[in-house]
């Protein structure tokens, strides 16, 4: 198999190590290579961050570049516009549609851009738009938005659901495992549109 | 059992099953990660030393005790470890003692981009260079064998794509030899006439570690086309491998110093164009331009910066896909101080009074910047107080009342402390803020000797700085929360003020530690609120402006308090 690419970006400290660990213990599971590629240190203090993942017969880079990417799992609506290039012709966005405002727009130093959603489709973007942090808090939490951003992710691969339970169950803490199964449920059953 | 690990994980997975019985480094990215999953094994001691120069010295003793020994930095660790270094190539090891220095070519997370490849040649030792965790735990092991073979440290250099990259590995069982210690004053105590008849023994290892260099599996040629030759290592040669699969000829070095002449030679001859593949210096370059060989490198390739596949794709001409774009402009999100931050206070109250600020290595760097700006320069960790000794000493009136040297607490015990000391002998009039948030908070929260616990977690020994600063000679100590604007601005306006050295210790847990208990979120309240901005100068990231009035997102805010001190309608409840 030819191998697939889902880069995940977000803000730093929005739990995107998370998303990547479990995906590729799903994908190792699966019985291919995969490498996981994380971001560490300064850029975690509320920085732009972006993980790669990658998995098939053989995986050499651990980075994703522009133009590569089959997926965008986005924890934020600013960073999916930023990180759009590195989506493949075809590829498919999976977005929160929270928006967190950085330093230079808090300043007033730069503006958040506007209707980023249709600008994207007007691109002929493939994009997949939900409110994960409404959705994260029905769960119980603020803090499982990357949670359910797998769940709705696991609508684009055929894999049973009880193996991305299973990775999931590896990958969290014990106490916080109910909320994230529900949250994981959210994502997948929400009924907002799939645009694709 | 195969796994995924991260390259960092695999190397320390590389120490348990080298049988390595000590372990200590300082925290550094993209290498940190080595010594907190070493500290997750049973049998393995581990701990955090105050900087690496003690680290790489505690490993040599560990070494010298027959016991195999390891010792992690970032790249810029490796210069306060050098010293030692250097001198344990002369003495060699007992036990195998291995370094690991982990580059951050990219400056993810480091202020400069240095090759830690040329301290291998310069201190005569071996470097391995893995490129994925599989050989990040399989050289790690290797690193041992070689360094009691060969009576040498072994350096295996790490990048932040291997480090922080997870791959598969496959696991194997521990093994532990272990040394007598035998005193010999000859090998061991390099005085002048010692340390002389060492050298000789250091130049023959290098030729024999050369002969090894030649035919060691860690050094592989993959046969393709004849057309292309390419000679890489580390995450370039994933990257070559990305772009060209099998169809071009490779020599993938997974030894990078020494260098084996004959194996370039005769991948030479058997290819009909030449390239290498490096990120950073012309280091492997050089040394083929050296054996009078036509190759191209760094005239196609940046020395600056990280590589990619694009990248490489691009030199030779290869197709890539460009990707769409938006027509916005989509401003930048560079890291900000967490909401909460104990530092954000402090730099606010410097900014209000216009300090020039030596800065320091660490979270709080952030404070340099906007909208605080407040700050004028950052070397290397410690350089803020022995900077403003400097400029102090120079400029003197016209700098003394409104300096000041800002550094954490783990900074200050790792090269801070050396600094004071110069402020304190030398009594220069300058100030100096502890940004005591108790923990090593930019790397990811460790322990360190003002904390008063170890690298597991358990009670240890807590150096109180209070003390620790007047038994220097300094009298004037005082201790402030940075959460109490009012407090700050008069201690630190109390302090500039006087004309003698003086400490200010700016203390409150890093927000972000567990447990730190927060306050309730604040609300706006809109009817108060007058859009007049002042809660907007500290550069929180939980505040914004929405039509015209402040709103706090609750998600972000840790209700410290220091927007409604500024709010001057009390619009904050």
């Amino acid at each position: 198999m030819e191998t697939k690419n889902i880069i995940i970006v977000g803000v730093g400290g929005q739990g995107s190590l998370l998303a990547s660990k479990t995906l590729g213990h799903l994908f190792l599971s699966q019985g291919y290579d995969v490498k996981v590629s994380e971001v560490h240190g300064m850029s975690q203090r509320g920085g732009s961050v972006i993980t790669y993942v990658r998995f098939g017969d053989k995986v050499y880079s651990p980075v994703i570049d522009e133009g590569q990417a089959d997926f965008i799992v986005s924890f934020e609506l600013l960073e999916t516009a930023r990180w759009l290039k590195y989506l493949k012709p075809q590829g498919q966005v999976v977005t929160n549609t929270q928006q967190i405002e950085p330093m230079p727009v808090i300043t007033g130093a730069a503006k958040y851009p506007e209707k980023l959603i249709d600008k994207l489709k007007s691109k002929g973007v493939k994009v997949d738009a939900l409110n994960c942090l409404e959705l994260s808090l029905k769960a119980g939490s603020v803090k499982a938005v990357n949670v359910v951003l797998l769940g709705r992710l696991s609508h684009y691969f055929d894999i049973p659901e009880d193996l991305w339970l299973k990775s999931l169950k590896a990958n969290v803490p014990a106490k916080f495992l109910e909320l994230n199964l529900k949250a994981f449920e959210l994502g997948k059953k929400n009924n907002e549109s799939i645009d694709s | 059992m195969k796994e995924l690990m991260l390259g960092n994980k695999a190397i320390a997975r590389g120490l348990y099953e080298a049988g390595v019985c000590f372990v200590s480094s300082y925290p550094g990215t993209p290498s940190t990660e080595i010594t907190e999953e070493a500290a997750k094994f049973e049998d393995i001691y581990c701990e955090w030393a105050p900087n690496e120069k003690v680290a790489m010295e505690a490993a040599f003793g560990a070494s010298l005790a027959g016991r195999r020994a390891f010792c992690g930095q970032k790249h810029v660790g490796l210069n306060v470890a050098a010293d030692p270094m250097f001198t344990m190539s002369y003495t060699g090891v007992n036990a195998g003692l291995v370094i690991v220095v982990a580059d951050d070519a990219g400056h993810h997370s480091s202020q400069n981009e240095q090759d830690s490849r040329h301290y291998a040649i310069a201190a005569k030792v071996p470097m391995l260079e893995p490129s994925d965790s599989a050989e990040a735990l399989e050289f790690t092991k290797l690193a041992y064998e070689l360094s009691e073979q060969f009576d040498t440290p072994v350096i295996v250099k790490m990048c932040t794509r291997v480090a922080h990259s997870q791959s598969v590995v496959e696991l194997g069982e521990r093994n532990v030899p272990i040394k007598p210690y035998e005193k010999n004053i000859a090998k061991y105590v390099m005085m002048p006439a010692n340390a002389k008849k060492r050298h000789p023994i250091v130049e023959e290892r290098t030729t024999k570690l050369i002969e090894y260099a030649e035919t060691t599996p860690l050094n592989r040629v993959e046969l393709g086309s004849s057309e292309i030759g390419i000679i890489t290592s580390s995450t370039s040669y994933q990257y070559v491998k990305e772009v060209f699969g099998d169809s071009v000829s490779i020599l993938k070095l997974g030894m990078v110093n020494p260098l084996p002449p004959e194996l370039i030679k005769n991948f030479a001859s058997r290819v009909q164009k030449l390239y290498v593949v490096e990120e950073l210096d012309d280091i492997f370059e050089q040394f083929v331009k050296s054996l009078g060989l036509e190759v191209h490198g760094k005239d196609l390739l940046p020395v600056v910066d990280e590589f990619s596949q694009n990248m490489i794709a691009k030199v030779f001409n290869k197709d890539v896909n460009e990707g769409v774009q938006l027509e916005d402009n989509i401003p930048g999100r560079p890291p900000v101080m967490c909401a909460g931050c104990p530092h954000r206070g402090l730099f606010y109250t410097l900014q209000k009074n216009k300090c020039i600020v030596m800065g320091d290595i660490g979270c709080y760097t952030l404070g340099a910047t906007a909208p605080l700006n407040a700050m004028d320069t950052t070397l290397c960790m410690g350089a803020s107080i022995s900077s403003a000794h400097g400029f102090n000493k120079m400029l003197g009136a016209q700098s003394e009342g409104k300096t000041v040297a800002v550094i954490g607490d783990s900074t200050f015990v790792h090269s801070g402390m050396t600094a004071l000391a110069d402020v304190a002998y030398n009594q220069s009039n300058t100030t100096v803020v502890i940004l005591d948030n108790s923990i090593t908070g930019m790397t990811g929260h460790q322990q360190n000797p003002t904390t008063g616990f170890d690298i597991k977690g358990n009670p240890a020994g807590k150096i109180n700085l209070e003390l620790l600063v007047k038994a220097m000679g300094i009298k004037r100590v005082a201790v402030v929360d940075p959460y109490d604007l009012k407090s700050l601005d008069e201690v630190l306006k109390q302090e500039l003020k006087v004309s003698e050295p003086s400490v200010i210790i700016s203390r409150r847990p890093c927000a972000l530690l567990k447990h730190v208990k927060h306050n309730a979120p604040l609300k706006v309240n809109t009817e108060k609120c007058i859009g007049c901005k002042s809660c907007m100068k500290i550069g929180c990231p939980a505040i914004s402006m929405v039509n015209g009035k402040a709103v706090v997102d609750s998600t972000q805010c840790t209700g410290c308090s220091l927007c409604s001190q500024l709010c001057p309608k009390g619009a904050f409840e």
